[in-house]
C-alpha cells in the first residue's frame, strides 16, 4: 500500500464544500496578490478594482453581460455532449460554421421583414453548426471513430474555410482589397434591450430549456443513461446511433447559434476570428458546472467578471494584458484545482508513515 | 476542523504581509497641481505590443511626445494586442471611456467600423482614426500621410544599394495602402537603377514576427539583397542582418536593433498632427476632417541614412527630397504598366491627387507578388 493514497469521496457534507470552494478563491487571491506585489503592483488596489471594473457601474456590468452571453450558450451547447461523454472540443468551429450560415442569410437574403430574417439566420446557424457536429457524430455512431480529435480537426477546417470565402469569394468590394467580409444591413441585428442586444434573453430562454430537456423529457434521460453506461443503454433497448446524432446536433446547433449572435449583434459581420476562444472556453465553464444548465449560467457569469475585469484593469491601472492573463489563470488553477478535492479523497497512511520511522 | 482554521490563520498572515508592503503606490493620480476637471484623458487603441520594434512603438513614441508636450494637462491610458474585431475595440474603448476618457485615437485599420459604431454612441466623445476612411460631421475624424513620399526616396537607397538588382518587400495585405506602398518603393528603386525587379510576400496579418520572419527568408533564398516590409515588427531587419544583406525598414529608427543590415526607414511623426489636433479638442473647436500630411508637414520622414549608405547615395536622397518637400515632385508619373501589361498611368499622365493615388489596385510592371 502507498504512503498517499487518492480514494473518490462518496457523501461531502454541503457545508465542508462550500469550506473548500471559499479556501480555493482565497487562496488563489493570496497567491495572484503576492505575483501582482513580486511585479510591482498593489494587490490591494489591483484586485478590488477588477472586481469593480466588472460590476461596478452600469457600463462595466453591460460589458460583462456581453462577454457572458456567448460563454452561456457555447457551454449549453458543450453541456449536451458532455453529458452523453461526447468529447465535443468542436464549439470554435461550430460557432464560426454558424456565423457562416448566419452571414448567408444576412447578406444574401433580403425583402424579409426583421423579425424572419432573424429567425431564418438562426435556423441556418444552427444547421451549420449542428452539422459541423454532425460529422464526427456520425463517425462515432457507426464506426466508432474518436470524436475529440475528430471535433478538434473540424475547428480548424471551418476556420480556415471562413478565412477563404473572407479573402476570396466573399471579400466586400467596398474595402479597397483589404480581407473583410460586407457589413450586414440593420435588418440583420439583434435588438437590444436595456442596452445590451437580446442574445441575454436568447441564452437566459435557452439555460432553462436545457435544464428541462436533460432532467424532464425522455431523450435528455437517454441521453444521460448513454454517458453513464452504453451497455446500460443497450440492454434497456435504446437506438445509441440515434441518440447520440440527435445530442450532437442540439450540441452543434446551440454553438452554432452563439456564432449566429456574435456576427449579428457584436460583429455585424462574418470574420475567421469572430469565435474568440469562446469555443474552448466553454469546455472549463461547461465542466466547472458540473454539467447542470443552471449552474453553467453563473459560471459564466462569474467567469464574465473574470474576463472583463482583467480587460478593465489593463486600462484603469495601466497594467500589461500578460499580467491580468496571470491572475485569471492563477484564480482558475486553484478554483479549478479545488474540484478535485472535492470529488476525491486523498489519504495519507499514517500507520505506514509511522512503521517507516520505526524500521 | 482545526486544519481548516490553520489554513485560515496562515491565509490571514499573509494578507497583512501583503497590506504591509502595499503602502508607497497611493495617490498617483494626483501629480502636480492641476486639478481633476482640466485634465483630458485620451485613450490609444494599439494592435500590437508597443516594445514591438516598429509600428506599435512608432505610435507609442507619438503617444509619449504628446503627454511630455501637455505635462499634466494630459493623462494617457492605452491598450496593447486590441485586435481588429469590433467587440475588442468597444471593450477596450468602453472602459477607457469609463475611466474618464474624453478622446479615443485608434491606430489599425481594422479597428475603423468598431469606432464609428461608438462614435455614434458616444457623441459627446470624440474619435480620431489612424488610416482609415470613415467619418462624420462632429466627432469622428481620420488621419493618415502620402507616406509613398519618404518610401519613394527610401527605393532609391535600396535601388542604388542592392547588387543583385532584386529587391524583397514583406507585405501585410493585397489592400491599397499597401500596394502604394509597394509600387512607390518600386518607383524610387527604378528611378536610380532601371534593371531593378521586386518580389513582394503577402502574410496576411499587419504584424506578427514569426510571419514576418520566414517571408523575409524566402525572398531571401529568391535573391533578393535588400529587404523592406510594410508589416509592424523588426523581423525582415534582423532576417537581412542574419543573411548579410541590407535592409529598408518602416516605422522606426532601427539603426540600433539591427546595425549590420538597416539603412533607413520612412517613418511616421504622429505627434506633429495629434498635438495641434488635441489642443483643438481640449478647447472645443475641433471640426472632423480626413488629415493627409506630408513630409513638407513634418508628419512623415526618412530616418537618417546609417553609415552603411555611401555619400553618394545620400547626395541622391537629399536632393530628391528637397524636391517633394518643395512640392514639385509627382510619384507616380506614367507611363506606367501594370504587372499584367496593362496601361495604367497614360505618358504625360500622373497620379496627382490624394483619390487619384488611393483608387491604386494593381502592382507594377517589374514585380511579382505571391499572395
Amino acid at each position: 500500500m502507498n504512503i498517499i493514497s487518492i480514494s473518490k469521496r462518496e457523501d461531502l457534507p454541503q457545508k465542508k464544500e462550500w469550506l473548500i470552494r471559499a479556501l480555493a478563491v482565497a487562496l488563489s487571491i493570496v497567491c495572484a496578490g503576492l505575483v501582482i506585489r513580486i511585479l510591482g503592483y498593489n494587490p490591494l488596489q489591483v484586485i478590488p478594482s477588477m472586481v469593480s471594473g466588472a460590476v461596478g457601474t452600469e457600463i462595466r456590468l453591460q460589458q460583462t453581460i456581453l462577454k457572458a452571453i456567448p460563454l452561456v450558450v457555447t457551454s449549453l451547447g458543450i453541456l449536451v455532449a458532455f453529458k452523453m461523454k461526447f468529447w465535443n472540443i468542436g464549439g470554435e468551429g461550430q460557432i464560426i460554421m454558424g456565423a457562416l450560415g448566419a452571414s448567408y442569410v444576412a447578406l444574401n437574403i433580403e425583402g424579409l421583414p426583421k423579425f424572419a430574417t432573424l429567425i431564418l439566420m438562426m435556423i441556418a446557424a444552427m444547421i451549420l453548426g449542428g452539422f459541423w457536429a454532425f460529422i464526427p457524430a456520425f463517425f462515432k455512431a457507426k464506426m466508432g471513430v474518436n470524436e475529440t480529435i475528430f471535433t478538434l480537426m473540424l475547428n480548424y477546417i471551418a476556420i480556415k474555410f471562413v478565412t477563404y470565402l473572407q479573402y476570396g469569394p466573399w471579400k466586400s468590394p467596398d474595402s479597397q482589397g483589404f480581407p473583410k467580409v460586407a457589413t450586414f444591413s440593420n435588418n440583420a441585428i439583434l435588438p437590444k434591450l436595456f442596452g445590451i442586444h437580446i442574445g441575454w434573453i436568447i441564452a437566459l430562454v435557452l439555460v432553462v430549456l436545457v435544464h428541462l430537456f436533460i432532467n424532464h423529457t425522455k431523450k435528455g434521460y437517454e441521453i444521460t443513461v448513454v454517458g453513464e453506461s452504453q451497455e446500460t443503454a443497450r440492454y434497456a433497448g435504446m437506438n445509441i446511433s440515434q441518440i447520440i446524432i440527435v445530442a450532437t446536433l442540439i450540441s452543434g446547433g446551440l454553438c452554432g447559434l452563439t456564432g449566429m449572435i456574435q456576427a449579428s449583434a457584436v460583429e455585424k459581420t462574418l470574420s475567421a476570428t469572430l469565435s474568440g476562444g469562446y469555443g474552448f472556453t466553454a469546455i472549463i465553464t461547461a465542466w466547472f458546472a458540473r454539467l447542470n444548465a443552471i449552474a453553467v449560467l453563473f459560471v459564466c457569469i462569474a467567469f464574465a467578471i473574470l474576463l472583463q475585469g482583467g480587460a478593465y484593469i489593463q486600462i484603469s491601472m495601466q497594467i500589461p494584458a500578460s499580467v491580468a492573463d496571470m491572475i485569471q489563470g492563477i484564480i482558475l488553477f486553484f478554483v479549478l484545482g479545488s474540484e478535485f478535492f472535492l470529488q476525491y479523497r486523498v489519504n495519507i497512511n499514517r500507520k505506514r508513515l509511522n512503521a517507516k520511522e520505526v524500521a | 476542523m482545526r486544519k481548516f482554521l490553520a489554513i485560515f490563520l496562515v491565509l490571514a498572515l499573509a494578507l497583512t504581509t501583503m497590506v504591509g508592503c502595499g503602502g508607497g503606490a497611493e495617490g498617483e493620480n494626483g501629480g502636480g497641481n492641476v486639478s481633476e476637471e482640466d485634465v483630458t484623458t485620451i485613450g490609444f487603441l494599439y494592435i500590437g505590443p508597443v516594445t514591438d520594434g516598429g509600428y506599435n512603438q512608432a505610435q507609442h513614441q507619438g503617444t509619449k511626445a504628446v503627454e511630455e508636450h501637455f505635462g499634466g494637462k494630459v493623462k494617457i491610458l492605452y491598450a496593447e494586442n486590441v485586435s481588429e474585431e469590433k467587440q475588442a475595440v468597444k471593450t477596450n474603448a468602453i472602459n477607457m471611456i469609463d475611466n474618464g476618457a474624453d478622446i479615443i485615437i485608434a491606430t489599425s485599420f481594422g479597428h475603423m467600423d468598431g469606432m464609428e459604431e461608438l462614435a455614434e454612441e458616444y457623441q459627446d466623445k470624440y474619435f480620431l482614426h489612424f488610416s482609415g476612411y470613415k467619418m462624420n460631421d462632429t466627432n469622428f475624424g481620420n488621419y493618415f500621410g502620402a507616406m509613398e513620399e519618404a518610401r519613394y526616396l527610401s527605393g532609391i537607397v535600396a535601388g542604388m544599394m542592392t547588387e543583385t538588382n532584386k529587391l524583397g518587400y514583406v507585405a501585410a495585405y493585397p489592400y491599397t495602402e499597401v500596394l502604394i506602398g509597394i509600387n512607390s518603393f518600386y518607383l524610387g528603386a527604378k528611378s536610380v537603377n532601371p534593371d531593378v525587379t521586386m518580389n513582394v510576400v503577402y502574410i496576411n496579418s499587419w504584424g506578427d514576427a514569426a510571419l514576418e520572419q520566414s517571408a523575409a527568408e524566402s525572398l531571401l533564398a529568391m535573391g533578393c539583397d535588400v529587404l523592406t516590409q510594410h508589416a509592424d515588427t523588426s523581423a525582415a531587419q534582423l532576417a537581412a542582418e542574419d543573411a548579410g544583406c541590407y535592409a529598408v525598414g518602416y516605422n522606426m529608427d532601427n539603426s540600433k536593433v539591427a546595425p549590420g543590415s538597416f539603412l533607413t526607414a520612412p517613418i511616421w511623426h504622429h505627434e506633429a498632427y495629434l498635438i495641434p489636433t488635441i489642443e483643438k479638442m481640449i478647447a472645443g473647436e475641433y471640426v472632423p476632417e480626413s488629415y493627409y500630411g506630408t513630409m513638407a508637414d513634418g508628419y512623415l520622414g526618412l530616418a537618417p541614412l546609417t553609415d552603411l549608405v555611401p555619400e553618394e547615395v545620400k547626395a541622391k536622397v537629399e536632393e530628391v527630397k528637397a524636391q517633394i518637400l518643395a512640392g514639385d515632385f509627382p510619384i507616380f508619373v506614367g507611363p506606367l504598366n501594370d504587372n499584367q501589361g496593362n496601361e495604367v498611368v497614360a505618358d504625360g499622365d500622373a497620379l496627382l491627387t490624394r483619390d487619384e493615388i488611393w483608387s491604386m489596385e494593381f502592382i507594377l510592371e517589374g514585380i511579382t507578388a505571391i499572395e
